[in-house]
């Protein structure tokens, strides 16, 4: 099964990191995409760049700023495959924000075989 | 038609038998509430048969096989037979091999680690596992936890779909993570067993109980295991002491005559097991603690070096609370008061409660009072809030 790994950091959790420290963390950030399973992943730019769009009566719409009006902010993503929620589970505790006062969010993706059927 | 002594025995089998069939329908189908499903629909078949036939020598086999058949039947018609169970394909299973003996592997611990998996909310563990384990249907499971049918019904079945759609594995997990899975397991059956404890829900302290039987037959070196059960066990025997027309009785008045005796030395057994297998977990030093104070004249300072181990161990300030309150027992309420006055608890009631309590040993009435009147405004039961009453009455009595 495929799962996304959501990462919530907290605010301004990185702020006070030394540059030594931000070295470690980035590396265990890049020693996630060398696992067994791993599919993709990034890391998003700021909310500052990010842009909301609506479309409303055909016409879309677009907003500066994130959907949600939280401080909260997805920052980055993995996309995992792996052989069931242990295992997506014990790859979300090593992600750094993780214990760094944030949260990472584990989501199992919908299969598309699964989701429109395949007329068995 | 219907004979009582045949229904009986039909209701023994559905009682032992549960809980395995529907682990190994679990397995078999990969999906929870397929099994349940199927389980319930052989187990109904069987009333019928049965009551005709009486049972059959092998009752476990029957109702797999006719499970297997019925659920094979159901997955054909939904047509989604290669996606749910590929393994069917390659075995038919039809009236023929029905009637053989089918090697049934037991799955229940399988199960159980599914039930009380962390990813799940604790009160679906809780739901899933009485459901599974105990038999009980959703309407049981839902009077027993004070919700209506429709609630409970919703949370066993998000559980289930949650089970099923994110890969919530069917497994007994590996060494690194049994400790942590074993304890998640171990707390939901203790909490079961302490909603039992609440009036008239004595049904659920009997299933935790069977559960904790279950899971040292399953796991016989798993020290904690034992000592859960030596636990529930222990205060178990002293349930028909705990209350006298509606009101709790305290340990030191509690009639005696009403302890279950063979409970008392089934929980010590489990003790001894446990603390042989090199058990000095929480359940075990809690189990120990437990089988002390069952003695008519308590060892207080033995419970209180037990308290002292069990707060090292969960950094728990509850559990502290117990060993100032133990080391009062001992005579030393000085020291006892000392120790309370270190914990930050805050309004946490049976602190200010134990507080009050000591200063009046001490004969210090005025702060007494200033204590019972805290604890009596944080109490939030009936028959608690008439005791502190009481007290709080005699500290304001002129001397």
């Amino acid at each position: 099964m495929k799962y996304a790994l959501l990462i919530y950091p907290k605010p301004g959790s990185s702020d006070a990191v030394s540059e030594r420290e931000a070295d470690a963390i980035t590396a265990q950030y890049m020693a996630l995409r060398e696992e067994d399973g791993f599919i993709d992943g990034a890391r998003l730019q700021d909310s500052h760049a990010t842009t909301t769009v609506r479309v409303c009566d055909g016409e879309a719409l677009t907003t500066d700023g994130p959907f949600a009006e939280t401080k909260e902010v997805m920052a980055g993503y993995y996309i995992f495959e792996a052989d069931d929620l242990d295992w997506a589970l014990e790859l979300a505790a090593r992600i750094p924000a993780a214990r760094m006062g944030g949260a990472v969010e584990v989501r199992p993706l919908v299969e598309v075989r699964a989701a429109y059927g395949t007329g068995v | 038609m219907s004979d009582p002594s045949r229904s009986a025995a039909i209701d023994a089998v559905f009682r032992a038998e549960w809980p395995r069939i529907v682990a190994h329908l679990t397995g078999f189908l990969g999906d929870l509430h397929a099994a349940e499903e199927a389980a319930q629909e052989a187990f109904a078949i069987a009333v019928q048969r049965w009551e005709r036939d009486g049972v059959p020598a092998q009752p476990r086999a029957w109702l797999v096989s006719t499970a297997r058949h019925r659920a094979i039947d159901r997955i054909r018609r939904e047509r989604v037979l290669a996606a749910k169970a590929p393994l069917l394909a390659s075995q038919p299973v039809t009236e023929e091999t029905m009637q053989e003996t089918i090697p049934i592997a037991d799955e229940r611990l399988e199960l159980i680690f599914t039930c009380c998996h962390p990813a799940l909310a604790v009160e679906a563990q809780v739901a899933l596992t009485l459901r599974a384990f105990a038999g009980l249907s959703t309407e049981e499971i839902a009077r027993a936890f004070l919700v209506s049918d429709e609630t409970m019904k919703r949370r066993l079945s998000r559980a289930k779909a949650k089970i099923r759609d994110s890969a919530i594995p069917f497994a007994i997990p590996g060494p690194e993570r049994l400790p942590d899975r074993l304890a998640a397991v171990l707390a939901i059956v203790y909490l079961i067993f302490n909603e039992g404890y609440g009036a008239g829900r004595a049904e659920l302290a009997t299933e935790a109980l069977a559960l904790g039987f279950m899971l040292c037959e399953l796991m016989p070196d798993e020290p904690e295991a034992r000592g859960l059960l030596a636990l529930m066990l222990l205060h178990h025997s002293r349930r028909a002491a705990r209350v006298r027309e509606g009101e709790l009785v305290l340990l030191a008045d509690q009639d005696r005559s009403l302890y279950d005796m063979s409970q008392i030395a089934a929980g010590r057994r489990e003790l001894q097991r446990a603390i042989a297998l090199r058990g000095r977990g929480a359940y075990v030093l809690q189990a120990a603690i437990a089988s002390l104070q069952v003695d008519p004249a308590p060892d207080w300072s033995e419970i209180a070096a037990l308290y002292a181990q069990l707060a090292a161990l969960t950094g728990s300030a509850v559990v502290a609370l117990n060993r100032a309150v133990a080391i009062a027992q001992t005579g030393a309420t000085e020291a006892a008061l000392a120790l309370v006055d270190t914990l930050a608890l805050g309004d946490y009631r049976y602190l200010h409660s134990t507080r009050a309590e000591l200063l009046l040993r001490l004969g210090r009435l005025e702060e007494a009072r200033t204590a019972f009147e805290r604890a009596l405004a944080l109490s939030t039961t009936e028959p608690e809030r008439r005791y502190l009453a009481r007290q709080l009455d005699a500290v304001s009595q002129p001397v």
